[in-house]
């Protein structure tokens, strides 16, 4: 932004940024908000995490170039936190990727102690659940449902 | 290079200036250039610990959601995506006033520094209340994490006496008699610099009430909804289960709004759906619904995960925000007291930067949790 | 440096001896005066005393585990819980020693003392947040204790789940401890980045420092980088214990393996910060009582940034046995070699800067070289464990607490102590018994190989870790080890009371007594308040050639060639017809 000029070596540091840009940055921001949350109601498939990932880190490409004033510091304070970044890939990249290799091995339980029974009942005792009065009212809501 | 010039030199490295040493700048500094920029770089070590801490939970969050996509996809429609949408909307105002209040210091703008730092403050504490409704919420029914999950899909809003929303609301209504007694009592007495200071702290004490506010309305659109159509779900779950058959998803699938009681109608449609033969046409949804013929996803086991990892990121991100409203009505007191200038705005603009990453990790929370299709 | 008569016709340099106004020991007086301290060098001492404390009492902890190995069916703890309390004090001893000793002895507690001195600085870059590091140490710490006066704290140093999240021991009051001291490193270690970054003097370039400062240096980084991953395993683990979240728990689908994954990330990094800066510290005792230019300076400051930074790419080696997969388990093998070889180099370069030094056998001198011995074999076991088919064999044996003990102990703690030697004089001002602190040196060498030299062969033939009680057939090596702790113990007495002694018998230390020509030594001993009242001259931290022995005052002086101020340069006059 602003030049360093002729400052006083020490004393003039400060690199106020325009309004225009601040308001700008938001209204993108805005928009790809909007955009994220629209694109949830189409169907685009396992595509899905990939966009609103790359949308997400525009938006905090934004906010960290502007309003962190990230595009106008020191290379070294770029580096430093960028470089978090790559220490986070690392790890999300060796433990996520042996979860993987090990996950064929991995039998989840799944809960069927008595406590939990009215939790899965709709599934596994359909038959009980049909046998109440309840099946009443679906026949007929069925109905409506279906048109 | 001989002592003797050496010795000059540095002399007048450290006595050069004719301003030497103001009462901002610490001892151990020779300038205040110096001092920021170690405020600055420290802040920025500060950003780096936060993001690697963060991480655990995105880890946590990716491995999960790599290895049981359906239960995320099951649980994510839980997650009410207007009150999402809308906190997202809120916390990208509070950076932007936050980067307007650091340019409001660089330029010795006091006056719009006060109010931008409330404004801050204010967004900070509509997040809060927004948030506070979802949370009551979701305990209400029991989404909480596996040890706790008490979800039951036949009867999902239990009758309870607690009253999670009043107890969240309860240090927030201290925090608001507090300050408004400390306004009054500041009036009383005359005293200038207390009513500068607790005139905006009371507008932001309430504002979390208007974020209360403003959840309710945003979630009661929906919740009406669910009371009457309460029968109707656990109808269409039974329907498909008997039937197996499209008509469910397909009436839901028109049904657009992807928010609140709706979702999870449609959540709980699919969770039961034995049969597994969903009109959905995408391959991996089809698949998600064979699994679910085995196991259905609303238990402790599985959703109970989901909602595990759900309070654990957007817990500990609400404690950050509870931390930098900390910070920030520091600063504003401070900025009442007219401490900063262009050559010491160092906390105002490392706060910001501690803000600005809380909203980035909101910018990805929110995605990562409430859009999942 | 040359022994003997100083040159004659020029300047002696010695700052002389501070007045009581100026040391900062004396300078201000009363017990607040020190618990509200912003001076690096008192936050330092106050470590110094609460590290030890830590050791003293972690050690007591190992010798009763030590004790109950002298016989087979265990000789200490007796009765139907004897076994709990057998793992109850080895976990006490291995977490006390790890996160309250090992972690914050050299960077935390010498590291506050010499940081801003040896940089020219006055202070570090943020003195309040300096000072509130060392009472989340404290905070921690009591934490610690407590758990230790609920007692039943069992797990382990490593917390490893399911157990951890089954046991209904005090684990929680551990891990919020844990927790604590992990933000205490935080702070400590961007601390020193930044004071290194922007605090230095006009004429301190990166290539004039101290080779502690690069190993300090390299040491914050991974503090930065490392502990906040501890820090959220350790809230996830509490989590996991108060409300079941089901990412560790396999009660609750989540995975062990993955917990492993959390913590090593941690931990591996970790013990690169238990080593780096006794790297450094060794660098500079090796360079100064050899008096002789360090070899390969550059190479020793950048493999300590190297090691750093590929510390972070090994943490699986821990777990080969734990059930990751197999191709994980040979990457992580195959990076391990790699962080070998800065290790390496660092041990080439200390052989070369001894080799034809004028090496005086002073107690710092000492342990210097047996850390050089003892590590070598540390690092080199390592090895051994590194590679996955010997790893199968060995994981979980007592030769791989051979292994980390040649590695802390013969490592990082002798280091501690050499540096403890070495910069003494200029803590307190006082030179100790160097007869005593010789034969206290050799005693804990020869103690620490008794005492873990045959755990290398008791591993390699089996012998499981973490047991109360073991076969009859290892009972000659076990006691042999038992005799070691003895003389180990013996030894570490014997450098107490040498130390001890000193504040009170001790001559006044001179401000160079060993001829060093990093910035330390420029200031008086104990160093005044403000360390120095100008930015201090920047010189070649390791160019001994104008500092002489003053053999009448028994010190080392910088001498400097008479000179007249130096003539104002007047430029010839151009002649621009020269040029045709
Ligand atoms: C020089 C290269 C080094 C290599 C290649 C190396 C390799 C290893 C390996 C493979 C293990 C796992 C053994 C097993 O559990 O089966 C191990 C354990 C260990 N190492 Fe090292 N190491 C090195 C240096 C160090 C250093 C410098 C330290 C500390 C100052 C250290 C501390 C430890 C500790 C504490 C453990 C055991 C942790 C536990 O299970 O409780 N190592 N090392
Ligand atoms: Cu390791």
């Amino acid at each position: 932004m602003s030049e360093h000029g002729q400052s006083k070596d020490g004393y003039d540091f400060a690199h106020p940024i325009s309004i225009p840009l601040m308001l700008s940055v938001f209204g993108a921001l805005l928009a790809l908000t909007i955009l994220t949350v629209a694109q949830a109601s189409f169907d685009i498939g396992s595509l899905d995490i990939v966009i609103v990932m790359v949308i997400a880190t525009i938006k905090a490409g934004l906010v960290m170039a502007f309003f962190m004033h990230l595009a106008y510091d020191k290379p070294f304070n770029v580096i430093v936190f960028l470089s978090s970044f790559a220490f986070v890939a690392l790890f999300l990249i060796f433990t996520m990727g042996d979860s993987k290799l090990t996950s064929v091995d991995f039998e989840p339980k799944v809960d069927d102690e008595a406590s939990e029974v009215s939790e899965v009942a709709v599934v596994d005792t359909l038959e009980q659940v049909a046998a109440t009065e309840s099946e009443q009212a679906t026949v007929e809501m069925e109905e409506t449902v279906t048109e | 290079m001989s002592t003797i010039e050496a010795a000059a030199e540095n002399a007048h490295d450290a006595h050069g200036h004719d301003h030497d040493h103001p009462s901002f700048l610490a001892h151990h500094f020779d300038t205040p250039e110096q001092q920021f920029d170690s405020g600055k770089l420290g802040i920025w070590l500060f950003l780096v610990t936060e993001i690697l801490f963060f991480s655990g939970m995105f880890c946590a969050y990716a491995i999960f959601r790599m290895l049981r996509p359906d239960v995320f996809e099951g649980c994510s429609q839980f997650l009410n995506t207007k009150l999402g949408a809308i906190n997202t909307g809120v916390l990208l105002f509070s950076s932007l006033t936050m980067a307007w209040a650091v340019r409001c210091s660089q330029t010795r703008q006091n006056k719009g520094l006060v109010a931008m730092l409330a404004s801050t403050l204010s967004c900070a504490m509509i997040f809060l209340g927004v948030k506070a409704i979802e949370y009551s919420h979701k305990w209400e029914m029991g989404l909480l994490p596996a040890g706790l999950f008490t979800f039951d899909q036949n009867n999902p809003h239990p009758e309870t006496d607690t009253h999670y929303l009043f107890y969240i609301c309860l240090p927030f209504m201290f925090l608001l008699a507090g300050v408004v007694l400390w306004l009054i009592i500041s009036l009383v007495r005359g005293n200038e610099f207390h009513v500068k200071c607790a005139k905006p702290l009371t507008v932001v004490a309430i504002c979390f009430f208007v974020g209360i506010g403003l959840g309710m309305i945003l979630e009661s659109g929906d919740s009406s909804h669910s009371e009457e159509e309460g029968l109707e779900e656990e109808v269409m779950m039974a329907e498909a289960v008997e039937l197996g058959n499209e008509s469910v998803l397909q009436k839901i699938s028109r049904d657009d709004t992807n928010s609140g009681a709706k979702s999870e109608l449609i959540a709980r449609a699919r969770q039961s759906d034995t049969a597994g033969t969903s009109i959905v046409q995408e391959g991996q949804i089809i698949s998600g619904a064979i699994v679910s013929v085995e196991e259905d996803v609303m238990t402790k086991r599985q959703a109970g995960v989901f909602f595990s990892i759900y309070y654990c990121m957007t817990g500990v991100h609400a404690i950050h925000i509870l931390f930098g409203i900390g910070f920030l009505v520091w600063l504003l007191v401070r900025a009442v007291r007219e401490d900063f200038n262009p050559q010491y705005f160092g906390p105002v603009d490392y706060v910001g930067l501690y803000w600005h990453l809380v909203d980035l990790i909101w910018i990805y929370l929110f995605p990562l949790l409430y859009l999942i299709r | 440096m040359s022994a003997g008569s100083i040159p004659s016709g020029n300047q002696i340099k010695d700052p002389g001896y501070p007045t009581s106004s100026e040391n900062y020991l004396t300078n201000s007086k009363g017990a607040l005066s020190w618990l509200l301290t912003l001076d690096h060098k008192r936050i330092g001492v106050m470590y110094l005393i609460g590290v030890m404390t830590a050791f003293f009492g972690a050690g007591l902890l190992a010798l009763l585990i030590r004790l109950h190995l002298f016989r087979p069916e265990g000789a200490v703890f007796s009765g139907p819980e004897a076994n709990n309390w057998y793992n109850q004090v080895f976990t006490l001893h291995g977490a006390i020693m790890v996160f309250l000793f090992i972690i914050p002895s050299i960077p935390a507690a010498l590291g506050n003392f010499l940081v801003p001195v040896m940089l020219g600085a006055k202070d570090v870059a943020f003195p309040r947040l300096n000072l509130s590091s060392f009472y989340l140490w404290v905070a921690g710490a009591l934490f610690f204790i407590a758990a230790l006066l609920a007692s039943r704290l069992d797990t382990g140093w490593t917390f490893y789940t399911p157990y951890s999240t089954t046991t209904d021991t005090s684990v929680i009051l551990a891990t919020s401890g844990a927790f604590i001291l992990g933000f205490s490193s935080i702070f400590t270690g961007l601390n020193f980045i930044v004071t290194i970054n922007t605090m230095r003097p006009p004429g301190m370039t990166w290539f004039r420092m101290p080779l502690f400062l690069w190993a300090t240096y390299a040491t914050s980084i991974i503090q930065v980088l490392a502990t906040p991953v501890l820090g959220i395993t350790l809230l996830l683990l509490i989590a996991e214990k108060v409300m079941h979240i089901g990412i560790f728990d396999p009660e609750f689908n989540g995975d062990p393996v993955t917990f492993q994954h959390f913590f090593w990330f941690y931990s591996h990094p970790a013990v690169y910060i238990m080593i780096l800066p006794a790297f450094g510290v060794i660098s500079d005792l090796i360079s100064v009582h050899s008096h002789k230019r360090i070899f390969g300076y550059r190479f020793i400051a950048y493999s300590s940034i190297a090691i750093a930074l590929l510390g972070f790419l090994v943490w699986g080696h821990h777990m080969f046995t734990s059930g990751m997969g197999p191709l994980t388990t040979i990457i992580f093998s195959a990076l391990t070699f790699t962080v070998s070889v800065p290790s390496a180099i660092k041990v080439f370069n200390w052989l070369a800067t001894m080799y034809k030094g004028s090496i005086s056998l002073t107690t710092p001198m000492c342990f210097a070289i047996s850390f050089i011995f003892l590590f070598t074999i540390g690092g080199l076991t390592g090895l051994h464990l590194g590679t996955l088919a010997t790893d199968m064999h060995l994981h979980d044996t007592y030769f791989v607490v051979a292994h980390f003990h040649y590695v802390m102990v013969g490592g990082t703690l002798v280091a501690f102590l050499g540096a403890l030697f070495h910069w003494w004089p200029k803590m307190f001002g006082k030179m100790y018994n160097e007869t005593g602190g010789r034969i206290s040196a050799l005693v804990i060498f020869l103690g620490f190989n008794l005492t873990f030299l045959p755990q290398f062969v008791l591993g390699s033939r089996g012998m499981p870790r973490r047991y109360a009680t073991y076969d009859p057939e290892f009972q000659t090596l076990h006691q042999v080890s038992t005799y070691g702790t003895l003389l180990l113990g013996v030894g570490l007495l014997i450098s107490l009371v040498v130390l001890l002694r000193s504040l009170y018998k001790g001559e006044r230390a001179p401000a160079n007594p060993w001829g060093g020509a990093t910035l330390e030594w420029q200031c008086t001993s104990p160093p005044p308040f403000y360390n120095f009242d100008r930015p201090p001259l920047v010189g070649d931290p390791y160019d001994f050639s104008d500092i002489f022995w003053d053999s009448e005052n028994e010190r080392y002086v910088t001498i400097e060639p008479d000179r007249k101020i130096a003539p104002v340069e007047q430029p010839e006059p151009v002649h621009a017809e020269g040029n045709h």
